[in-house]
């Protein structure tokens, strides 16, 4: 029977050997992520199972990411468990500040997600994975120490809409503007238990960066996972860090899909999302003259070197605007290392920037930038909630890093044209 | 098994940042999550739950972040169980993991008042309300065998004491 990419990954890793849509399958991932918030809790969940060691150490990869480095005594605690959990069991995948990065990124960055794969994270992000044609699942603590447990987990098989990307991108649009506006048209339930599956030629006009911040997002439109066709781009981009390439998955001619959606990139002119609601996007330029306190460049979904190019060209022999506090996070050690060799990180730190280590931050409201009661930020984050970045009283725009880095050199939301030209 | 008490009205979309914001995820003991219950929408919140009430919210409840402390503070802060036109996947998963009663009834979601009272039949999979009966949507198999053993941590358990784990090849 025909089946989606979705169909193909979940049966290739059920232990029924099938899986179609609607039916419900024990699943065992090539990988498990836990990060320093969800591992601690797993791990508590593990011992009360009874479960003595992890039914594969190398399928485990732990990363300090969400407080690291450590924030605060209790913080540090956290970060100690999952060290402790990594040594205990000996799992050479852990990752701490310096060595490390965002899980997302660094997921792809050390070649362990390929075509083919399936990826359980106790991180919603963990979708990000659908870039590299791929599955990622995001789960709670207690489903992850089943696994860890059990080396299996109950999924159901989702339905799927598949989401054609036409033309390409044009100036300052990007993977950003891309799943934003997606989100816009369908809301943040409109995939709800659903895979979103990426294919069409605007696909493969988009690098592979920017197809990790369209899939990062996926999760915001209710989606329980996402997979993206793959290319020569991909395949490159894989075998480059090691991993295979040789099976890529694609989707049956024929399968079934609950839902289409195209989405054409000349069209697109950058995205903002209005807080508190990833769904909200509106043009950039209906957003002119809106003031900002903060840019937030850098997290899962835009910490990539791509990323950090975009914004460098926006702050180059420009400086942020007085009154203005910009804080740029570079994913990775691999990326902050990358953006230092090719001069951005000294345009950053002209410009009046301040560079953050590798973390998740203030993304998640958690440290390294927070907003006080009134504040305003324009992020290249991947939620805009009530109170995410700080207090409750606290606002912040979503945008692709090309318009928030416009919007710190101004000062006000603005289309980055106003501020280097029409064509970038 | 039955769950009665006053229902605590919230509306569509409430995400995980609210129930339980970032700035408290190291913190691991529930009674100590289950004072910022809500702190995000509400910080009175937490202070008027008695043991038992119903949370009552309309679509995709729970969604964002996957953290399993925001249900770990519904349920520390004394929620008895909540009733959602729809849930968000993982935070749907993290209440049946952590024997959290979660129950889809959109009829219900819709209908109930604030500071109401109902009556909830797990088993039966109904609510009454006055001299009115919602039913909830199934459940399905999966769901069930988990929700018979108390949560997944039992469920697991068990399956460790049988032997029945997956080997790792």
């Amino acid at each position: 029977m025909a089946a989606t990419m979705t169909e193909k990954i979940f049966a290739a890793h059920a232990r029924e050997g099938r899986a179609r849509a609607g039916e419900v399958v024990s699943l065992t991932p090539e990988i498990l992520l836990l990060n320093d918030i969800s591992g601690p809790v797993a791990f508590q969940q593990f011992d009360a199972m009874g479960a003595v060691r992890p039914f594969d150490p190398d399928r485990i990869v732990l990363v300090a990411d969400h407080f690291s480095p450590a924030k605060d005594v209790l913080t540090a605690d956290s970060i100690k468990i999952l060290r402790a959990f990594a040594d205990c069991h000996h799992i050479d995948h852990y990752y701490d500040t310096g060595n490390g990065g965002i899980e997302h990124t660094l997921l792809a960055e050390l070649g362990l997600v390929c075509p083919g794969s399936l990826v359980f994270g106790a991180d919603s992000h963990t979708c990000t994975a659908g870039a590299f044609n791929a599955s990622g699942m995001g789960f709670g603590s207690t489903d992850l120490a089943a696994v860890l447990a059990l080396g299996e987990l109950w999924a159901q098989v989702p339905d799927a809409i598949r989401v054609d990307l036409a033309g390409s991108p044009g100036p300052f649009v990007t993977g950003k503007d891309v799943i934003l506006t997606l989100i816009g048209r369908i809301g943040c339930d409109g995939a709800l238990d659903m895979s979103l599956e990426f294919g069409g030629l605007g696909l493969f006009a988009l690098n592979v960066d920017e197809r990790m911040a369209v899939a990062n997002m996926a999760v915001e439109a209710g989606a329980e996972t996402c997979v993206m066709e793959a290319d020569e781009q991909l395949k490159t981009f894989v075998e480059e860090r090691g991993a295979s390439a040789r099976n890529p998955v694609v989707a049956d001619p024929a399968a079934s899909y609950a839902a289409h959606e195209t989405i054409e990139l000349d069209r697109l002119e950058p995205i903002v999302a209005v807080p508190p609601s990833p769904a909200n996007g509106m043009p950039v330029s209906s957003l002119a003259d809106t003031r900002i306190d903060q840019v937030y460049i850098g997290n899962c979904s835009n910490g990539t070197l791509t990323d950090l190019r975009q914004a460098a060209q926006i702050l180059t022999g420009r400086k942020v605007a007085r009154g203005v506090r910009m804080i740029i996070v570079p994913a990775t050690q691999k990326i902050y290392r990358a953006a230092l060799r090719e001069g951005l990180l000294e345009i950053f730190s002209e410009a009046g920037a301040n560079i953050s280590p590798p973390t998740c931050g203030a993304c998640f409201g958690g440290h390294m930038g927070i907003l006080a009661d009134g504040e305003t930020a324009i992020a290249t984050t991947n939620r805009n909630f009530q109170g995410r970045m700080g207090h409750p009283g606290s606002r912040v725009f979503l945008a692709n890093a090309w318009v928030a880095a416009a919007a710190a050199v101004t000062g006000e939301i603005r289309h980055p044209a106003d501020v280097v030209g029409g064509t970038g | 098994m039955y769950i009665e008490g006053v229902i605590h009205k919230l509306g569509d979309q409430i995400n995980t940042d609210v129930i339980l914001p970032g700035r408290y995820l190291a913190i691991r003991d529930p009674a100590e999550l289950g004072k910022h219950c809500l702190e995000g929408l509400d910080p009175e919140f937490a202070a008027r739950v008695q043991p038992g009430d119903i949370l009552v919210a309309g679509r995709n409840f729970g969604c964002g972040s996957s953290r399993e402390h925001a249900a770990i503070a519904i349920q520390a802060v004394g929620i008895g169980c909540i009733v959602a036109a729809s849930f968000a996947r993982i935070f749907y998963r993290n209440a049946i993991n952590i024997g959290l009663p979660v129950v889809t009834c959109e009829g219900f979601a819709l209908a109930a008042r604030d500071l109401g009272k109902a009556r909830i039949d797990l088993d039966k999979g109904e609510i009454i309300v006055g001299d009115q009966t919602f039913r909830a949507e199934r459940v399905p198999d999966s769901v069930q065998q988990i929700i018979r053993c108390g949560g997944l941590v039992s469920y697991v358990r068990q399956r460790l004491e049988t032997g029945n784990e997956r080997s790792s090849t």
